[in-house]
This record gives structure tokens, C-alpha cells and sequence, in this order.
């Protein structure tokens, strides 16, 4: 175990190493890792914004910007819901309970919940798009007389990709309104079939009262943009988490530039009217 | 020693073969010292012990896609002016190790590298390099974090700038307004005239040093004279203009860029047909961010010996022109060598100045020189002012 030093404090290229304490399956190739700092001579290092990424890091493999997916008020670990997608995401997938994962964040800016009391919300996300947004549910059922209505829409391309499917209800309960939809049913499925921004039809939106925050395949996020300011919502009271090749998340790197944005530490989520010049560009 | 008192601001005169006092002198201070010399047909940076490894009496020739040397009697110590090295290469060295890690009883352990740097001095560096060190400074120092190795290296450079008499066809400083004259960022300015340099002193370590090298009072006519030498150099890439200069058949173009309203003409101009034009040349080699002396994109990757128990993190430069600088899981960003030459120019000139308050060119022409097919950062921003589609 590596225990706190200085050079933490003055050397933002060192990891810290955390130990796995849960495992959970939550899709096909999606699992979450529940992370504990056991080193309790230091300060707390679980504190994060919805919506703040952190680099995990597996040494031998590298790095990968994994956003965090627990609930922020909950400080004693941290959840990262991670799809098998490349090389250090694989050799995720092979750890154990009790094994260690070096780490280092928490990262970039943060969906404007406090700014958003007293609005009426709308979540929308597609595939693993929902695992920056959970904080934000997380946060609204703790604090849900602070909003008004809460429309959750989500999207995976089948029933075996959805998250978090065993917490609908206790979210529906809690007062979210929770709509999902699938690209490809199966046979068991009886829910919705059709991409997410579809969804925004069955909502009756208070336009000036409503906040969107959006984050999935790109695609995607510019459709729900699309349906909702077609609806009214003002484009600077929408919010999207976007991804990009973050290789160090200092913006010393230079790989996720989106125009004049490093979305490691300018975003990843921003307001529509930042991306709004840069975001029909093709290849930009 | 020198009867003029050695303070910051303070001018004194050294004579020419002295030079080697001011390399010794850093010597004995613990400085690897880093200077101008020949290697393989080019003007590069290297450890430099002998005033005579410079590349006295050169001149380079310099045009898109071109590099030249070529001796002449008239040229003096100084008079060729930046090759493909810049002071990037030695305060962010193309490739260093940030962290490494063993496996130890089934733990890890990490050791960063020694905080301590090496001390380096760097003689004649010139004005559009000490710009681009304070653009780098911008990057690795001054935003929300703080890169631990550059700042090891660049709290222990010393730097003896140069003030250049000449300019290259590709230079265009001025119209970046960062040299041709020195200002500031040096500990010493030399200013050559013919019998000698004229010393300006730039720093309190500058100063100190200069106590152990034998230098003289400068007359107000030297002192004026050695003024004069920016004063008309800076006249003659002034006169360049913003349009492009006749020049004499199979003599290079002088360049000079017009930076009017630049950040917003070129994010103005994101689907210009121009991109796709230079597209047509541009081989997506990187050369340009190689050479660049401010470009800071980086790449660090996971080095593991057989065992997997003694691991490196590597830093290494990378390029905007590669296919793995923008690639996500889902897929590349910028697919096209249209949409990378895109990404190069509107972040140096445009994007920049909303990152770091200050351009990315600093007017120093090497990636005019070292691109293979001479595709002209000036001349590409002419074009699409040409046709300002907003």
C-alpha cells in the first residue's frame, strides 16, 4: 500500500492506490468497482462532484478516465462503472475483491445540481452514459423537495445492457419519473423500443423551469439537445457530459481538445452554448 | 575586471573569444551547457565545452520545405538563425519517465523520479525561442496543476540569448510581435557587433556569473550600436508587409502573417474548402509539431519489463496529425489529414489564445522549413482571409 506522501500533494502525475471492496455485474461487459482508501492516517479522498471523472490505473496497462458513479454524500468509497472496452479496462475486469487499483482525481467540472434547485429536471443518457449521472439521481433523493418534477430517460441498445436495473423502483418511488427504452428488444422485453431522444414525446415540459443533462453517444446527446430546444428549454440551461481521448487529465496532454476546451478540465460537462459552434463540425 | 557595476539592466562588453570564460564560468556553477553547432547538415543544440564547436561563419537558407548551410566570409559567430531543436527539446525532453513502479511482496511501490534537475545553460537562444518558453511556461505551469519536471528544469535554466542581425526568408517574429530584439526571459543578451558582443544582463545569476568572466565598460557609441542591430532588422521584416513581397526569381519569400482578428477568422472558417486544399499536401508526418517549439501534446505510456513487477510510465511527444491523438473506444475524432492540419492551426492561432491568453506561434518559421512539402502556416492563414466565408 502506498501511503501518503508530499510528493502527492506537489505531483499530480501520482497515483493513489485504493482497494477494491465490491464487485458488482451490472450488464453484459459492465461491472462496478467500489473502491476503499485504506489508509486512515490521510484525509478523506472519496470527495467528489456528480459528474468528476478519475483516472484508474492499472499498472502495466495504463490509465482510463472512468467517471465516478456513486453518490458524492457517501464518502468512504467510490464507485466506477466500467465497460470491457480496451486494454486497461480488461485487466480490470480480471481483479478481485481486495485487490488494489491505483487512482487519481477526482477530475473536471460538475453537473450545476445546486444551481438547478427549485427546476424541474430531465436526465437523459444513453448505454454507460447514465454511470456520471447516477450521482445526480443519488443527489435528487436526498434532497428531493429541492426539485420539481424529475424525468429520467434512458436508453441501452438491449434489455442486457441497461444499469442499475434492480434501483428503478426505488428511484420511481423516491419520485423520479424513470423512462426507458431499448434499440432491440427481446422476448421477455414489455418496455419501450427506439432511441432515447424519442422519449422527450412523452414529456409535458415547464420550458423555462427545465434543466437537461445529457450524456451518452454523441449522436444521441445532439437529437435530445435538438428535442429539447425545440421544446423551449433555453440552450444555456443545458448541460452535456462529453468524452473525449483523455490521456492525463491535467491539460497538459492536448488529446481531448474540443475546440477551445480541454474537456479534461474545462468539462466534460458543459453548457450547450460552449459546444454549439463546434458541435456539427464534422471531425472537429 | 569589469569597472561598470554588474547589475540586472546593466550593459558591458565582451570580447568575442571570451565567450569561452562565459561557458566556463557556467561550467564551474554545475551547468551542462547546451549550445549551436553542426550535425548532420543542420544547425542543432548540443554540449557545447568550446567557444569553437559554434558554428562561426555560417549562414542556413531557409524556405517551405528547404534547409540550407552554407559558410560565408561576412557571417559572424551568430548569423544563422533556429534550427529543428528548440529549447523544448531539453525543458520538455521528447521522452522521460514520470513514475515507475515495482511489485514488492505483492505491493506496489512508486518512485518519481528525483525532483532535482540537472542545471542546463543554453547559449543563443534567440527571441522567438524565449517566447515560446514563456508559452510553454503557460501550459506546464501556470493552470490548475503543475507538471513537477518541467518546473525542476526550468527553475535551474540559464539562458545567453542572442540577438539575431539577420532573419530567415521563414522568420516572421515581428509580425508575431516576439523578437527579432530580446526583451526579456535571459539571464545574459549578447548583441554581437564586429570585434565583440555587447552583454546585456538580465538577471541577478546573469550578474553573478558575469563576475568571473572578463568584461569591459561599454561606450554609449557601442551601446548604440549594438541597439541599432534589432532596430534594423526589425525595420527590414517590418517592410515585408502583410502582402507578399516580389522577390527576385528562385529567392525565397520573406514571410509576415497578418494576425488581425485571427482567433476569430479561423474558428470562423471551420468548413473553409482551404483545409481540404492543404490536405492535398499535407502528409499528417507531424514534422511541424516536432519542430514547433511551443507544440506540447504529449502521450505517456506504460513501459513493463517481462516479469510485470518493474513498470515505467513514459512521457513521449505526440501529434495532432496521428489517428491515436484523438481515438476514443468509439472510434477517431479526426479521421481526415483535412480535420488534423484543422485541429494544428486553429488551436496554434486561435484556440490557444482562449487557453492560454497568448498565441501558440511564435513567428519562428520552423515548421515552414521542416515540412516536406513547405506547406506555409502564412500562407495558409492568407488563404482563408482570402476567402472569409463569416
Amino acid at each position: 500500500m502506498m501511503t501518503e506522501t508530499q510528493s502527492h500533494a506537489t505531483n499530480p502525475w501520482l497515483p493513489r492506490f485504493y482497494r477494491i471492496a465490491k464487485i458488482t455485474h451490472e450488464a453484459t461487459a459492465i461491472s462496478t468497482y467500489e473502491l476503499v482508501w485504506d489508509d486512515a492516517t490521510a484525509s478523506p479522498a472519496c470527495a467528489f462532484l456528480p459528474g468528476q471523472f478519475n483516472m484508474l490505473y492499472l499498472p502495466g496497462f495504463g490509465e482510463a478516465a472512468i467517471s465516478i458513479s456513486s453518490d458524492s454524500e457517501c464518502t468512504d468509497s467510490l464507485s466506477h462503472t466500467v465497460r470491457v472496452v480496451g486494454n486497461v479496462t480488461r485487466a480490470l475486469a480480471r481483479l478481485d475483491v481486495g485487490d488494489q487499483v491505483g487512482l487519481r482525481g477526482p477530475f473536471g467540472s460538475a453537473w450545476p445540481i445546486d444551481a438547478c434547485h427549485g427546476c424541474d429536471l430531465v436526465i437523459a443518457c444513453g448505454g454507460v452514459g447514465l454511470a456520471p449521472l447516477r450521482p445526480v439521481i443519488y443527489h435528487v433523493l436526498r434532497h428531493r423537495e429541492h426539485f420539481g418534477r424529475v424525468h429520467l430517460l434512458y436508453g441501452a441498445r438491449t434489455p442486457n445492457d441497461l444499469l442499475y436495473t434492480n434501483e428503478y423502483d426505488a428511484w420511481r418511488s423516491a419520485g423520479v419519473e424513470v423512462n426507458v427504452t431499448v434499440d432491440l428488444g427481446d422476448e421477455d422485453w414489455g418496455g419501450r423500443i427506439g432511441v432515447v431522444p424519442m422519449l422527450m414525446d412523452r414529456l409535458r415540459l415547464d420550458a423555462a423551469q427545465t434543466r437537461l443533462f445529457t450524456c451518452g453517444p454523441e449522436v444521441m446527446m445532439r437529437f435530445v439537445v435538438f428535442e429539447a430546444l425545440a421544446r423551449q428549454v433555453r440552450p444555456e440551461h443545458v448541460f452535456m457530459s462529453m468524452e473525449r481521448n483523455m490521456n492525463c487529465a491535467l491539460g497538459f496532454c492536448g488529446h481531448c481538445q474540443l475546440g477551445p476546451a480541454f474537456v479534461c478540465k474545462d468539462g466534460p460537462v458543459f453548457t450547450y452554448p460552449q459546444l454549439a459552434p463546434y458541435l456539427r463540425v464534422e471531425d472537429f | 575586471m569589469s569597472p561598470t557595476p554588474l547589475t540586472v539592466g546593466a550593459i558591458v562588453m565582451l570580447a568575442k573569444d571570451d565567450l569561452q570564460a562565459v561557458i566556463d564560468a557556467l561550467r564551474q556553477r554545475g551547468y551542462r551547457t547546451i549550445g549551436p553547432q553542426v550535425a548532420d547538415a543542420a544547425i542543432i543544440y548540443d554540449d557545447i565545452h568550446d567557444v569553437h564547436q559554434l558554428p562561426i561563419g555560417m549562414l542556413d537558407l531557409q524556405d517551405g520545405g528547404k534547409y540550407r548551410l552554407q559558410p560565408s566570409a561576412t557571417a559572424g559567430w551568430f548569423d544563422y538563425v533556429v534550427g529543428p531543436h528548440s529549447l523544448k527539446n531539453y525543458l520538455f525532453p521528447p521522452r522521460e519517465t514520470l513514475l515507475s513502479i515495482d511489485i514488492v511482496d505483492g505491493q506496489w511501490q512508486m518512485s518519481p523520479p528525483a525532483p532535482a534537475a540537472e542545471p542546463i545553460a543554453v547559449m543563443g537562444v534567440r527571441a522567438c525561442d524565449l517566447a515560446a518558453l514563456e508559452v510553454q511556461d503557460r501550459v506546464f505551469l501556470h493552470g490548475p496543476y503543475v507538471d513537477p519536471a518541467y518546473q525542476a528544469r526550468r527553475a535551474n535554466l540559464f539562458t545567453v540569448a542572442i540577438n539575431c542581425r539577420r532573419a530567415a526568408a521563414t522568420c516572421f517574429c515581428h509580425s508575431m510581435q516576439t523578437g527579432p530584439a530580446v526583451r526579456s526571459g535571459f539571464d545574459l543578451a549578447l548583441t554581437e557587433l564586429d570585434e565583440a558582443f555587447v552583454v546585456q544582463i538580465g538577471s541577478d545569476r546573469g550578474a553573478e556569473l558575469l563576475a568571473d568572466v572578463p568584461c569591459t565598460a561599454c561606450s554609449p557609441d557601442e551601446a548604440a550600436e549594438a541597439q541599432r542591430v534589432s532596430e534594423q532588422l526589425a525595420q527590414d521584416m517590418a517592410q515585408r508587409g502583410t502582402a507578399s513581397r516580389e522577390t527576385a526569381a528562385g529567392e525565397p519569400r520573406e514571410r509576415s502573417l497578418d494576425t488581425r482578428d485571427i482567433r476569430d477568422l479561423l474558428l470562423g472558417n471551420l468548413e473553409h474548402p482551404h483545409w481540404d486544399r492543404v490536405a492535398e499536401r499535407c502528409l499528417s508526418c507531424a514534422n511541424c509539431t516536432l519542430v514547433c517549439p511551443t507544440c506540447f501534446c504529449s502521450s505517456v505510456s506504460e513501459i513493463s519489463d517481462l516479469s510485470g513487477e518493474h513498470v515505467q510510465r513514459e512521457r513521449t511527444w505526440a501529434s495532432c496529425f496521428t489517428a491515436e491523438h484523438s481515438s476514443m473506444n468509439s472510434g477517431v475524432v479526426r479521421k481526415s489529414t483535412s480535420s488534423r492540419y484543422r485541429q494544428w492551426l486553429t488551436h496554434k492561432l486561435a484556440s490557444w489564445i482562449d487557453q492560454f491568453d497568448v498565441s501558440g506561434c511564435v513567428g519562428c518559421g520552423r515548421c515552414i522549413t521542416w515540412c516536406p512539402v513547405g506547406i506555409d502556416i502564412t500562407e495558409e492563414v492568407a488563404a482563408i482571409r482570402q476567402e472569409d466565408a463569416r
